[in-house]
């Protein structure tokens, strides 16, 4: 396989939900070390556009590529250096979060560094629910042991709807910190958020999802 | 933290037998979670001894009209009983976004399809295989008969959980989709039930079996074909 960069480019892109199209013509490119931070309203296609992205759902027309294939040829390599946490966490009721972590490793044939899994949930803050079934945990601690995966899947593109929602003042800064580091080790990140974010350093590229033809902002 | 999980992993790359790893991995899961959640499996295979056990009791104990029937009800009771079981295949996974994962899974997602519903089968299948001898002296067949009912079940219950798939998969998300699920599948169940129910019918009455058993095999290694397929491309549908 040729070592083309890293690179996530979105040409003419046009989705439709039912019989609304939510947008068309959207052309964006994402390097590595920077944050694509998708801002609009309720509804406007936010969370479309990030599962177009995902290779979930099909675009009504233009293409997504990654490292200059489109994502539905190059499928298995993509979703290799791909982690995406959407709204519902995707934790397991009945799991404890170790035992969460250890089946999201599995199901994306990925190795799990028990230790280090076990290190990123303590500081993720959730030292006193390691032998808890996630079923009694809160909404946001569910939502800290999805980021936690996040971490330890150690993937280059991180793909996340909302990753704040349900998150306290200290999980809000602790995401800020992950967010800062992944992008200054080369990561790259696409995210809605509707909150502020304080990202010091972040090459940030915004995008507006909308009715109009989306422009790409400054960088 | 450590370093960034390069995509190009030379030892992954060739090895073969990833897929059946990421299979094994899908049924564990599966099971895993089960045992975690007893008591949703178990109401299943009740209903499969209940239903089963009404029948002696309304027809009355005449041991020839109980050998007539017991195979066909044996048969309708193991269908009712995994259509029972079959809107939760998907949906559990799908409420939570684990599904949503495991289609964003580097392994195809046929595979995802074709474990789950294997797991399936160990889940309800093979339970159901092992109260059947008890059944069968229910309905007083002998011994012969209860040996192929048991074999009939045996390949003829993945065939159920395998079909089954395909409307769980089609069906995900949508309101009332347990009653959507029954008249999608059970015409498809057909084929299994006539082989299945005339396999032991024929052990009755003489004729021989092997040919209904046989036919039931062949309709099985085709629905182990066709279905995981057909259960990927709607579950993408039904994800979407």
């Amino acid at each position: 396989m040729p070592e083309t960069p890293a690179k996530l480019t979105v040409h003419d892109l046009a989705c439709a939900r039912g019989e609304r199209t939510l947008f068309t013509g959207l052309d964006f490119e994402l390097n590595v070390g920077q944050l694509l931070l998708v801002r609009g309203g309720n509804g406007r296609g936010k969370t479309s556009l990030l599962r177009l992205l995902c290779g979930l759902s099909s675009p009504l027309d233009g293409e997504v590529r990654w490292r200059g294939d489109p994502i539905r040829r190059t499928r298995d390599v993509y979703h290799r250096e791909m982690t995406y946490v959407g709204h519902v966490n995707g934790v397991k009721d009945d799991l404890t979060p170790l035992e969460n972590l250890r089946m999201a490793a599995a199901i994306a044939d990925r190795p799990l560094d028990e230790a280090h899994a076990l290190e990123t949930l303590k500081r993720m803050g959730l030292e006193r629910c390691l032998d808890l079934p996630a079923r009694v945990l809160s909404f946001g601690q569910r939502r800290r042991v999805a980021l936690s995966g996040l971490v330890v899947a150690g993937a280059l593109l991180w793909i996340l709807d909302e990753p704040l929602t349900g998150l306290d003042v200290h999980g809000v800064a602790l995401v800020e910190t992950l967010l800062c580091q992944h992008v200054a080790q080369g990561g790259m990140v696409v995210m809605t958020t509707h909150q502020p974010l304080a990202l010091d350093g972040v090459d940030i590229v915004p995008l507006m999802v909308g009715e109009l033809s989306a422009a790409p902002g400054g960088q | 933290m450590t370093a960034l999980a390069t995509h190009y992993d030379p030892t992954r790359e060739n090895d073969s037998f990833s897929p059946l790893r990421f299979l094994w991995t899908v049924i564990r899961r599966d099971m895993l979670l089960a045992a975690r959640r007893r008591g949703d499996w178990l109401t299943s295979q009740f209903f499969f001894v209940m239903v089963v056990s009404m029948f002696p009791l309304g027809i009355g104990p005449e041991p020839e009209v109980l050998r007539m029937v017991g195979p066909g009800v044996v048969w309708v009771a193991a269908l009712l009983a995994s259509l029972l079981s079959l809107p939760r295949l998907f949906a559990e996974d799908y409420r939570d976004g684990s599904l949503e994962q495991m289609l964003l899974s580097p392994e195809p997602t046929v595979l995802v399809t074709l474990g789950k519903a294997l797991a399936h089968w160990c889940i309800y299948g093979i339970p159901l295989l092992l109260i059947t001898p008890l059944l069968g002296v229910q309905f007083s067949l002998p011994a012969e008969a209860i040996g192929v009912l048991v074999i009939s079940l045996l390949i003829g219950t993945p065939i159920l959980s395998l079909l089954g798939s395909i409307g769980a998969a089609l069906t995900l998300g949508l309101r009332g989709g347990g009653v959507l699920l029954t008249l999608l599948i059970l015409p498809l169940y057909v084929p299994a039930l006539i082989f299945g129910a005339g396999a032991v019918d024929g052990a009755l009455s003489g004729i021989g079996y092997s040919a209904h058993l046989s036919l039931l095999a062949a309709f099985l290694v085709l629905t182990l074909m066709v279905a995981p397929w057909v259960a990927a491309s709607a579950l993408k549908v039904s994800i979407e």
